[in-house]
């Protein structure tokens, strides 16, 4: 048609149904390769967690704070835990933002919605990943009753 | 069924096709507003027949009742893709779609396809659904002289991509999707199914380009695979399948 070659004079009010310029890249493309392979390994780690946690030994009776600072005495816990978090808000964090492409209508609700997200991910993500790498069960010169009785074993 | 119109005194013939009273619940556009967002019910009450379709109730109501009712239909036989429209809810050819299929007990509704302007009632602008339609490239490319002969392809290479060769561009599978129906920025079903047409023809070579417009971000990563394409395609396709098809050829090019 003749039409898309010379603007229309009609141009303003059929601006919301016309295509923007495209976008190239293959960003999209590993975004939902990413979103396959880490539900994949997120199945596992999840599985493994729960099972840690809630079955093996005493089961979900042994949680307490001192089990879990046990869990990040160890590295191998540590690095479950970071991958775990990561993956986790990694693939949340982009499922939310499909969803969020996919419902928002107009590019400033998006745009705000999308801030938000994002900042709710850099807060957890940095939170969790401090937590996990600096814990320490029983910090040199806190008060004797606020310490758990794991600091006292030895 | 011209016979019992001509004789509307005597009683139906032996075999002659049973009547009934249908209402077709149509939806009017306000020309006042912009696009047809603004619209109103309109009901019509038509005598038809047990072989008539939804394109022939809208005639007889355009032809016997309301001149002004708007639609498009140019073969009338399901090949031309010109009166795809919303039909109690489904998108599907009004020239395909017998009254008798569509629950003729309750009044039928009638709208124009979703997710492009309304220019007048049922008839929409067709335009931005053939702009991503001509985006893909929906033609033969090739490299080196043009043969003297034919472009020779084995039964199996035809077979390949056989599915996708049957759209005839209504628009039903587009304006079916609800990544479309949120801002039309999505390639939408159709454009993917065309682009597959040419992607699977080993006659063509301009695969590597079409993957790359459809690798955007508005292209075939958007599809959610909610199948609301291939139930609404008139003609059949696995328009789903066609997109997943094209998805795997990204990403075996990718990686």
């Amino acid at each position: 048609m003749a039409s898309t070659q010379t603007p229309s004079a009609i141009a303003a009010p059929r601006s919301p149904y016309a295509r923007r310029r495209t976008t190239r890249g293959n960003y999209e493309l590993y975004s939902w390769v990413f979103m396959r392979a880490s539900g994949v390994v997120l199945v596992v780690l999840i599985f493994g967690h729960l099972f840690v946690n809630l079955m093996v030994g005493e089961g979900v009776h042994a949680i307490d704070f001192a089990f879990v600072g046990g869990k990040w005495s160890s590295p191998f816990w540590q690095v479950w835990d970071l991958l775990m978090l990561w993956l986790a808000m990694i693939h949340g964090t982009n499922g939310v933002r499909t969803i969020i492409n996919d419902y928002a209508q107009k590019d400033s609700t998006r745009g705000v919605l999308k801030v938000l997200l994002y900042l709710a991910f850099t807060i957890v993500v940095v939170l969790g990943t401090l937590v996990i790498f600096t814990f320490n069960p029983c910090p040199p010169g806190a008060p004797a009753e606020l310490l758990p009785s794991i600091c006292f074993s030895n | 069924m011209t016979a019992v119109l001509e004789n509307p005194a005597t009683e139906p013939k032996a075999g002659a096709v049973p009547s009934f009273e249908v209402t077709l619940r149509i939806r009017r556009y306000n020309p006042e507003s912009e696009h047809g967002e603004e619209s109103t019910w309109d009901d019509f009450t038509v005598q038809v027949h047990g072989t008539d379709r939804v394109l022939d109730a809208l005639h007889m109501i355009k032809w016997e009742q309301d001149g002004s009712l708007t639609f498009r239909r140019s073969c009338a036989h399901g090949v031309c893709g010109s009166d795809a429209m919303r039909i109690n809810g489904r998108n599907r050819l009004a020239c395909k779609t017998l009254l008798k299929d569509v629950n003729p007990d309750k009044p039928i509704t009638v709208e124009p396809i979703k997710g492009l302007p309304v220019v007048k009632d049922l008839v929409v602008d067709m335009e931005p659904f053939f702009a991503s339609y001509r985006e893909i490239m929906p033609f033969l490319i090739t490299s080196g002289n043009e043969p003297t002969r034919e472009r020779l392809q084995s039964a199996e290479d035809r077979e390949r991509f056989d599915d996708t060769t049957k759209c005839i561009l209504c628009a039903a599978c587009t304006s079916s999707c609800p990544v479309f129906w949120t801002d039309g920025q999505y390639f939408g079903p159709a454009a993917i199914v065309n682009a597959h047409r040419f992607i699977f023809d080993s006659r063509d070579e301009g695969a590597t380009q079409r993957l790359e417009i459809l690798n955007d971000k508005e292209g075939v990563w958007r599809c959610r695979t909610t199948f609301n394409c291939t139930e609404a395609c008139p003609r059949g396709i696995e328009v789903t399948k066609a997109i997943q098809e094209v998805k795997r050829a990204m990403i075996t090019r990718a990686f």
